[in-house]
């Protein structure tokens, strides 16, 4: 896929609040069966839960490098629709807490950028399951932008 | 120094590449010795985090180090329990190159009664890639923790 085919499926997302081409265009989101839709104006980002996430088969327990992978897309994708740079966000560190087990359910989850500059943002990152208040883990990323 | 019960440790990494996650990124073993595993990421397009340049997604490099630092923590004990990743920090140094295998090099170089210490290095040939530091929580099996 050339840049010009990658940017044009990002903008058309934009354009129509339908990241299912996008998802589709990136074979890792494809390959965890990432989901990433708009609602009000704000993203949503899901991992359906599929058996080929788990990492533990005798709790189950989805794996703890899915979870990682999934909240670092979450970043990527946040940054991208805040700044609309360019380029994709290079990641440069990534630390993330596990604060229970994943369980074979759905995951979500959420981004809150807590400082962008011109260069690099800093992030924090949740994901939980059914109850948001019980967060499965905790991360905090930097980026590289543009 | 090889791993202090072989007997236990075999079954025990080939329990963990048979995981449906590893399997499906296609994680394979490579070696171990006391304190160490060495485990491997073969290029494949189902790990592509970036269709234009091929560079591998990181949370598959996240997958690998963590498989490959609780994996090595079995390589000191001589029964199996339960470990659980308590938290990962990980230090991208590089993208891997696209086509090529990345492997990683974990070791655990600390263990106290309840608490394993890692760190690792994923590379391509002398290219190192990423630095992952890990700790992870030990619950003895039949311990009802």
């Amino acid at each position: 896929m050339t840049h010009a085919e990658m940017k044009r499926c990002w903008e058309e997302a934009r354009a129509s609040g339908d990241y299912h081409a996008l998802m589709r265009a990136i074979p890792y989101a494809r390959t965890i069966g990432m989901v990433m839709s708009e609602t009000d104006g704000e993203l949503r980002f899901t991992l359906p839960f599929r058996q080929s996430n788990i990492g533990n088969v005798l709790l189950p327990a989805l794996h703890g490098g899915v979870i990682g992978g999934f909240l670092e897309n979450v970043a990527i994708f946040t940054l991208l629709a805040s700044t609309e740079t360019r380029s994709v966000p290079k990641v440069v560190d990534f630390s993330i807490d596990y604060l229970r087990s994943g369980r074979a359910l759905d995951l979500y989850g959420r981004c809150d950028i807590v400082r962008q500059g011109k260069r690099v943002a800093n992030v924090q990152l949740v994901a939980w399951q059914d109850d948001a208040a019980k967060p499965v883990a905790s991360a905090r990323a930097h980026f590289l932008l543009g | 120094m090889a791993v202090i019960n072989p007997k236990m440790f075999e079954p025990l990494w080939r329990w963990f590449m048979d995981l449906p996650h590893c399997k499906v990124l296609g994680i394979e073993y490579v070696g171990a010795e006391e304190g160490v595993v060495e485990l491997r990421l073969p290029y494949s397009e189902a790990i592509v985090g970036n269709p234009e340049t091929g560079v591998v997604h990181g949370g598959a490099v996240t997958t690998l180090i963590d498989t490959a630092s609780g994996t090595c923590i079995y390589t000191l004990l001589e029964e199996t329990e339960a470990v659980a990743t308590l938290d990962l920090r990980i230090d991208y140094l590089r993208p891997a190159l696209p086509g090529e295998a990345i492997i990683c090099r974990a070791e655990c170089y600390r263990l106290t009664e309840q608490i394993a210490f890692t760190r690792a290095v994923a590379y391509q040939s002398e290219r190192e890639i990423a630095h992952g530091v890990g700790t992870f929580m030990r619950t003895r099996v039949g311990s009802g923790a």
